[in-house]
């Protein structure tokens, strides 16, 4: 039931630029798109681990310059005469090296906070972005700092039969986004849903208890970071070859917030809640900008969340689904008798 | 006695100026069911945490299988076979029994990351064996029936057996149970005992905490007694009944004054 229906909302993706030609609307879906698949991968943490990941950004950021830088080619002096010299690769390799190198950085940010979690992690990971876009900032050799990175080449694919090809438009750029959500979609789905997922449900849901039957909290939680963060990083990557300029803008806080209010609206712990959160609000400010001014764009966005949250604190998804059939029986609650015993058995 | 399993060599436990274990010392021999028994506050659930990596002793070493357990976290200490279950009823409350029991098969999936997101062969095999597995816990515990309820909807009795298989699930060659039939009516606490016994047979070696007395005295070979962080007592069953020290601990000093005092007023 849920596969099929998995499926359906893919065709259907797959027909909107059938029928929707408007290109604002269509340059809007990609950017959309983007968003969702970082998202997508902060859920990952949010909802399958518990960990809220503030400057989720950064992953995204790191994998938008990794793959320019790589794919421009720079000369960076290191110190004197020496120089750090890369000649341009293709994007495609840019993208790889995304991933990579943004699952890297996910690695040390877990393998710094984790033994401490919760608050300290929100705190490692907001400094982590703020010091990232700095860099970005400062290093002007290598990044061009405010100046930007311009003329950052589309990404080009080689298809069997069909040889290269460079997806310039608009409509091969939607379609390579979708591509890249659905894998993101299908890998997350897959890992929630074998013992690695059972391990961090276990961990959200009791530690103590969790611990006991011999699950690694630290590698389990190191783990999801290290792939939330390359999922992150190949989003960046989409977001720098399609837009094609990037400045250290695209570490702004904001967007963290954006994608947590995704997350947070679609239901965090559910699959497809980022998706659906993720269109509301990715698409909500494109459809508000031509009927109202912009203050009251701003103040419908914020209404229109609150009612979301008032009405379904646990997000849209988690609430619906088992109306339509689908997913786990939402709680029962049941009394918990907290004893004083509740604080030495955590000791 | 058969050879050794778990080894308490002088432990002390301190929490500021209050000493919970003073200097505890005691053997399990592999295939035991031994009792660790005490009144509230003796300090049985501490022994538990510093057991099994939850704790830091303040002195002393546990030796499992001939090996220090000093440093070692929770879940490496899991990983060598040493499993406890909780006071307090302790359950993935929002997952069902199966995934409860699913969960604790965590450590017998040895499946890799690629392998099981890509599900390559042999991910299959390893899922069907280890739900496999899960329903035979979850039969062995008789919480069939329950199967695909949310644990956090079970009764405490019914939580404490999911606990239990989840113990089991981890595949423990030692179980270490903390007050395991606490809320439990009688025939459940009958049914547990047999199941005790089963996992005795099957070769885990048994460390339990209970108040339960009958339940104690029938199922123990061997006693030790803990009373403000001392052992006063061990010894099997009927040894323990009799001992003088053990029922001043129990009754208390007043309960005592009161039968002496009867005593001479007759
Ligand atoms: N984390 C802790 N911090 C402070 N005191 C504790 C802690 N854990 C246990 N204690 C104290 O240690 C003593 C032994 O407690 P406990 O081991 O839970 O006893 P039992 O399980 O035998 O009832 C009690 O006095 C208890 O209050
Ligand atoms: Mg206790």
């Amino acid at each position: 039931m849920t596969r099929v229906f998995s499926l359906v909302t893919l065709a259907f993706f797959a027909s909107v630029p059938l029928w929707l030609k408007d290109p604002y609307l269509l340059n809007a879906l990609i950017t959309t798109g983007i968003f969702i698949i970082g998202a997508m991968s902060m859920n990952l943490l949010l909802g399958f681990t518990g960990q809220l990941s503030l400057g989720h950004i950064a992953f995204f950021g790191i994998g938008a310059y990794v793959s320019a830088l790589t794919s421009l080619g720079y000369d960076v002096p290191i110190v004197g005469d020496f120089h750090i010299v890369h000649t341009p690769w293709p994007p495609i390799a840019g993208f790889a090296l995304a991933v990579v190198i943004s699952g890297l950085c996910g690695y040390l940010v877990g393998k710094l906070s984790f033994r401490v979690r919760g608050a300290y992690f929100v705190i490692v990971t907001i400094s982590f972005a703020e010091v990232v876009r700095l860099v970005a900032l400062n290093w002007v050799e290598l990044t061009q700092g405010p100046l930007a990175l311009t003329n950052i080449p589309s990404i080009t694919i080689g298809l069997p039969y069909l040889g290269y090809l460079t997806l310039k438009t608009k409509l091969q750029n939607y379609y390579l986004v979708l591509a890249v959500a659905a894998v993101a979609y299908f890998l997350i789905s897959r890992l929630v849903h074998s013992h690695y997922g059972r391990a961090m449900r276990g961990l959200m849901e009791n530690e103590t208890l969790a611990v006991s039957v011999g699950i690694d909290v630290t590698k389990a939680l190191t783990l999801t970071a290290i792939i939330s963060a390359a999922i992150a990083g190949a989003a960046g990557s989409l977001y720098a070859h399609y837009i094609r300029i990037i400045d250290p803008e695209v570490f702004a806080f904001i967007s963290t917030v954006t994608m947590v209010i995704m997350v947070v609206s679609g239901g965090k712990g559910s699959l497809a809640g980022p998706v659906v959160g993720g269109v509301i609000f990715g698409l909500l400010p494109v459809l508000l900008r031509p009927v109202m001014a912009p203050e009251a764009q701003w103040i419908t966005y914020g209404l229109v969340l609150i009612a979301i949250l008032f009405v379904l604190p646990r997000g849209i998804v988690p609430a619906l689904a088992p109306k339509l059939g689908f997913g786990r029986q939402p709680v029962k609650p049941k009394p918990v008798v907290v004893t004083e015993l509740t604080a030495k058995e955590h000791a | 006695m058969t050879e050794t399993v778990l080894r308490i060599e002088h432990v002390g436990v301190q929490f500021g100026g209050l000493v919970a274990i003073s200097d505890m010392n005691f053997d399990v021999g592999q295939g035991e069911i031994v009792s660790l028994i005490g009144p509230n506050g003796a300090g049985k659930t501490t022994a538990f945490n510093v057991m099994t990596g939850f704790l830091a002793p303040t002195k002393g070493a546990v030796k499992y299988c001939g090996r220090d357990l000093r440093g070692l976290k929770p879940h490496e200490i899991a990983d060598l076979g040493l499993i406890r279950t909780f006071q307090r009823t302790s359950v993935f409350p929002n997952d069902t029994v199966f995934d409860n029991v699913l969960i604790g098969l965590h450590r017998q999936s040895k499946l890799g990351l690629l392998a099981a997101i890509l599900r390559l062969p042999g991910a299959r095999a390893s899922e069907l064996a280890v739900r496999e597995r899960a329903a035979e816990l979850v039969r062995l515990v008789g919480l069939e029936a329950r199967s695909h309820e949310l644990a956090g909807s079970l009764s405490y009795g019914e939580q404490r057996l999911v606990g239990v298989a989840l113990a089991l699930a981890a595949q423990p060659k030692m179980l270490l149970m903390d007050e395991p039939v606490s809320g439990m009516n009688a025939s459940e606490t009958h049914t547990f005992v047999q199941l005790i016994r089963r996992i005795r047979d099957s070769g885990v070696t048994i460390l339990l905490v209970e108040h339960d007395m009958p339940m104690v005295m029938s199922v123990s070979d061997r006693i030790v007694v803990l009373n403000y962080g001392r052992i006063i007592a061990e010894g099997p069953p009927e040894e323990i009944r009799t001992n003088p020290a053990v029922i001043e601990a129990y009754l208390g000093q007043s309960a005592k004054d009161v039968v002496k005092e009867v005593a001479a007023h007759a």
